[in-house]
């Protein structure tokens, strides 16, 4: 039976591991190959890098960095962070990239997603949506690392991004993101159940519990964290133990 | 050894050039009908779409060579489709290495079952020196849309949707549909494996 995937997620600044909090406040987490190497070892499923560097030379460094990380590690990764062209993903999976992460650029330029899965297939697709709950109850699409918020309703655009040819969503909740009191259970079942490409959760992951109930009750088919695994606070081997003993598909 | 691995226009072979590289490998990347014939052990990637694969292994004459090729070649996740007889992706006609159809997962409402299948599956039944040291039911990754159904090749067996060849053999071919280079500790043993064939 195909299992629920456990994936860390590293984001990148200037080729070092960092984590914010509610998308702010970067602390320091260590080197990134080391971390995903570790990471590898003690049965993560897929690993995420996102490169949240902003400067001119970043082109150059991710696919320096994505070298080294294909060199050490075996298990997928995603590479996502500014992506923009058909030749940005060319670069990042000739330097051995799995499969690359689209967001802000691609809602920008739908288009961007059909050429992708057209050219590299839809597998290697993720498309990453940051979604917030407003007061009206709604969900609405955030970019630029979720400081611009849009009118669009977040399963509005994942299923539109999965006609285009999105492989999987990577959806992450901005009012859980950070918080480590479990996911955004309610939204990511709605799109688990009704789209038809994987659906990855992500913010909010605190304890052993939520991950259970991101499974269960959110349907999701992979869970993504950060700072929980980066300071040691849940490791990977006794997480996926006792998610097993909930009943939960686990890769041991 | 002298190890190959098919240059062609599918994405996905620096991470297996990796990967054997993380197991003490070096191999040469080419499409180069002399070094490919002369090598060692060759093997074949990729990750893509059938048809597009197929006709550029046809206008570079390819298809002939790979068919015609006497040492252990190993087909990876599209390459182990393009070895078989057809594919239903974009009806093509295939090398038929292994005389199996390749057809489209059909989504399965109710289950949860998504089409493509990504990420960590079971193998089972498996046979041949290619699974040394592989346990029953190890875990391999897979990212597919299409599958081979099973047949008289089949030596290894993983159940999505309904059990499908996880990987083919016949006399020097051999063909997985997980990904190996990406398989953790299981996938490195199956390239180690493969190398000493």
């Amino acid at each position: 039976m195909l299992t629920k995937r456990i994936i860390p997620c590293l984001d990148i600044k200037d080729g070092r591991t960092v984590k914010g909090i509610n998308f702010e406040n970067i602390r320091d987490a260590g080197d990134p190959v080391e971390l995903g190497a570790l990471y590898a070892k003690t049965g993560a499923d897929e690993l995420v890098f996102l490169d949240i560097t902003a400067t001119n030379e970043k082109r150059k460094t991710l696919s320096e960095l994505v070298n080294r990380i294909s060199q050490n590690i075996n298990i997928p990764f995603t590479v996502g962070g500014g992506i923009s062209s058909v030749e940005d993903v060319q670069v990042l999976l000739q330097h051995g990239a799995d499969k690359i992460s689209v967001n802000t650029a691609a809602y920008k330029n739908p288009q961007l997603i059909a050429d992708l899965s057209k050219e590299f297939g839809s597998q290697c697709v993720v498309l990453a949506i940051d979604t917030k709950q407003e007061t009206d109850g709604q969900w609405y699409v955030y970019l630029n690392g979720g400081r611009v918020k849009t009118d669009t309703l977040c399963t509005d655009w994942a299923r539109q991004a999965v006609d285009l040819g999105a492989g999987e969503i990577l959806l992450t909740s901005m009012n859980h993101d950070g918080t480590k009191q479990g996911f955004a259970l309610d939204i990511t079942a709605t799109l688990a159940g009704t789209l038809s490409v994987p659906v990855i959760a992500s913010g909010g992951g605190g304890t052993m519990q939520h991950f259970t109930d991101v499974f269960t009750k959110g349907k999701a088919d992979a869970a993504l964290a950060a700072s929980i695994f980066h300071f040691k606070e849940i490791g990977i081997p006794e997480l996926k133990d006792y998610l097993a003993g909930q009943g939960v598909r686990m890769r041991k | 050894m002298n190890l190959v691995i098919i240059k062609y226009n599918a994405g996905n072979i620096q991470s297996v050039r990796y990967a054997l590289e993380r197991i003490g490998a070096t191999a040469t990347v080419t499409d180069d009908h002399e070094m490919i014939a002369s090598a060692d052990k060759v093997i074949f990637p990729g990750v893509g779409e059938a048809s597009t694969a197929m006709h550029y292994l046809r206008e570079r004459k390819l298809d002939q060579l790979i068919i015609g090729l006497q040492q252990p070649v190993l087909g990876i996740c599209l390459g182990m489709q393009l070895m078989c007889r057809h594919s239903e992706e974009n009806d093509t006609t295939c090398l038929n290495i292994f005389d199996e159809a390749v057809k489209q997962f059909k989504p399965q409402q109710g289950t949860g079952l998504k089409v493509p299948q990504i990420g960590w599956n079971t193998i089972s039944d498996v046979k041949t020196p290619l699974f040394n040291m592989v346990p029953e039911n190890s875990y391999c990754y897979f990212v597919h849309g299409y599958y081979a159904a099973k047949g008289e090749h089949t030596i290894a067996t993983t159940d999505y949707i309904q059990p499908y060849s996880s990987a083919l053999h016949r006399d020097n071919f051999y063909g997985v549909q997980f990904h190996p280079e990406k398989s953790a500790v299981v996938g490195e043993k199956i390239l180690t494996n493969f190398l000493k064939l």
